[in-house]
């Protein structure tokens, strides 16, 4: 049963990935940028003999279809190009970036997870009372804040005035990489982790506090109450076990809006990930590396959708039961 | 006079709007030139004069920052007209079309939830040569999905009711059960989704712009202020970033305020939450 649906959903992801290789490549062959005269303004002066061949090794004059399929077969094949801005092949620069990234990314997310459960469980134990009503107006309020400008702010009063946290990238500049210590990183990490936090908290609040809520109506829980448990019995024995899965599921399901948010945040405090590379990539009509992380994005968030749907339904006792 | 609860929202609602539009026709009027730029009066700090300060081309924070507003607001309005459309077209396709259509409907709704939008907003607005159209066409193409999924769920909920079960046994055409029984449900559900997506809207444009793309770098928009302010954070001018930031939160604010009432003046279930 499990494996069936693992299955099915792999070959979804396959679908997927597979179009979203024939969209993203349709819109970058339409684009009016012209990646052959974008290449040489890089290299410097050259003949016309050596455009001519550049054309040729690239492709140009064939039509979209057959560029799509070369493209394609080298993807297959492990070779996603070399980028015209770094000059060193697409997959090294994905590789590494992705861990800088996957370092932000998986902070921001655990920190977002952990406040947003449990501002969600304050809320639902105390609807309507104030508690509720101040958290929930503050969730509203990050909904209508972008983000990046909070980022910003924090760089400019946490970073700059204050001069706690470093003003940007990964690393202390000047230093190689095997001198940098993991305290070093994590200081670098601090304001840009929390600043893509607050971007998904709320979601997740809101969702725990409309469960928690729904927990706390149900029979069971006026059972519990008729028996004499209190606020922290009920939370434990039934709250905390109804609504913890459904939240981490969410949590997973959010892995589009997190990279969506690492884009702006790595942009913010020039923090070398994937999402400032992709920025960058677009900006300098850097087409081979601009696919490549778009691709590699999807499969990021098809993995975290898929984790999301096994997660849903391992846990859901509905489906337990059938399967027994 | 003592007012209901409907009229208290219905009035507030008609103030917000105005309020609203006030402040986008002030950003249409001001002239060009008085956001010139003015080195005499360049980096000032907040004063009476220059109640946002100036930037570091000396240009008034405050009148460009109001301008970029309604730029922002432009683009998040035709954006969202154009995504809400596609929603309600692509909505009612999936609920009233065959399996297939509904599959395959499904299958590209998927397919836009499973690239990070900011990601495909970047591959689009490249793909149409940046500047404002790939911007428009961008935010469009990534925010029709929930809408168009909220509208199929009510067209298959609405199909199964028991009137228009009835009506159409007593012989109603398909089109008459469409304009009287369908549509009526789905004009508020329509109205109420157009006017959320606004501030989401509008907050991508800031976004995108923000990052470099869309909007050309002399137009005032409220995401470009943001990106030069980043420039001179460290030379300490805090307002480059802090006021015109807070301009647009007031304005998302707003236009959120303004959705919710329209929700709560027609769709009375949801005012009862």
């Amino acid at each position: 049963m499990l494996l069936k649906r693992f299955a099915l959903y792999l070959i979804r992801v396959i679908s997927l990935l597979f179009a979203v290789s024939i969209i993203s490549f349709a819109l970058v062959s339409a684009s009016p940028v012209d990646p052959v005269q974008q290449y040489m303004m890089g290299i410097g002066p050259v003949s016309d003999e050596q455009r001519s061949e550049i054309e040729a090794y690239w492709g140009v004059d064939r039509p979209p279809a057959e560029r799509y399929w070369s493209w394609i077969s080298a993807l297959l094949h492990g070779d996603f190009g070399v980028s015209l801005l770094y000059r060193r092949p697409v997959i090294e620069i994905i590789s590494e970036r992705f861990r800088n990234s996957l370092a932000l990314m998986m902070c921001a997310w655990v920190f977002s997870g952990i406040i947003g459960y449990s501002l969600g469980c304050v809320m639902g134990m105390n609807r309507n009372r104030w508690q509720d009503k101040i958290i929930r107006k503050l969730c509203y309020l990050l909904g209508s804040v972008p983000t990046f400008w909070l980022g910003l702010v924090f760089l400019m009063v946490f970073a700059v005035m204050l001069g706690w946290f470093p003003v940007g990238f990964s690393t202390p500049i000047g230093m190689r990489d095997s001198e940098v210590t993991i305290w070093q990183r994590l200081h670098h990490l601090v304001l840009p982790a929390f600043t893509l936090s607050l971007m998904s908290f709320s979601n997740t609040a809101l969702h725990t506090r409309q469960k928690m809520i729904d927990v706390m109506n149900s029979e069971y829980v006026l059972f519990a109450r008729a028996r004499g448990e209190g606020r922290w019995m009920l939370f434990w024995r039934h709250g905390l076990r109804n609504t913890v899965l459904p939240a981490v599921t969410l949590q997973f399901a959010s892995f589009a809006e997190l990279f969506g948010g690492s884009v702006l945040a790595e942009n913010v405090f020039s923090y070398p990930g994937l999402g400032s590379a992709v920025a960058a990539a677009g900006l300098n009509s850097d087409v081979p590396l601009l696919l490549g992380i778009t691709l590699f994005s999807t499969l990021f968030v098809c993995v975290g959708n898929m984790t999301a749907n096994l997660l849903y339904g391992i846990i859901d006792p509905k489906i337990r039961e059938v399967r027994q | 006079m003592k007012w209901n609860n409907r009229t208290r929202v219905f009035v507030l609602t008609v103030m917000l709007a105005v309020l609203i539009l006030i402040l986008y026709m002030i950003g249409l009027l001001i002239p060009e030139e008085a956001v010139g730029t003015d080195f005499q009066h360049a980096g000032q700090p907040p004063s009476w004069a220059y109640p946002f300060g100036t930037d570091n081309l000396g240009r008034d924070l405050l009148l460009r920052t109001l301008k970029g507003l309604s730029v922002s607001m432009t683009v998040g309005i035709a954006a969202s007209c154009i995504s809400a459309v596609i929603a309600i077209l692509v909505g009612i396709a999936a609920a009233a079309g065959s399996k297939t259509v509904d599959g395959a409907i499904n299958w590209i709704i998927d397919l836009m939830m499973g690239i990070p939008h900011t990601v495909l907003i970047i591959l689009i607005s490249f793909s149409l040569g940046r500047g404002l159209k790939g911007l428009l066409a961008g935010i469009a193409a990534t925010h029709w999905t929930s809408l168009a999924r909220l509208i199929r769920g009510e067209v298959l909920q609405l199909r199964s009711q028991h009137y228009i079960v009835v009506s159409r046994r007593l012989g109603k055409s398909g089109g008459w059960i469409m304009m009287h029984h369908l549509v009526p449900h789905l004009v508020p559900q329509f109205m109420v989704g157009l006017i959320l997506m606004f501030p989401h809207a509008i907050l991508h444009e800031a976004s995108i712009s923000f990052l470099g793309y869309g909007l050309p770098p002399e137009q005032p928009a409220i995401g470009i202020i943001l990106a030069e302010s980043m420039r001179y954070l460290s030379a300490g001018m805090w307002w480059m970033a802090v006021l015109p930031g807070l301009m647009l939160v007031v304005i998302v604010l707003l236009i959120d305020r303004l959705g919710e009432n329209v929700r709560t003046v027609i769709d009375p279930y949801s005012a009862q939450e």
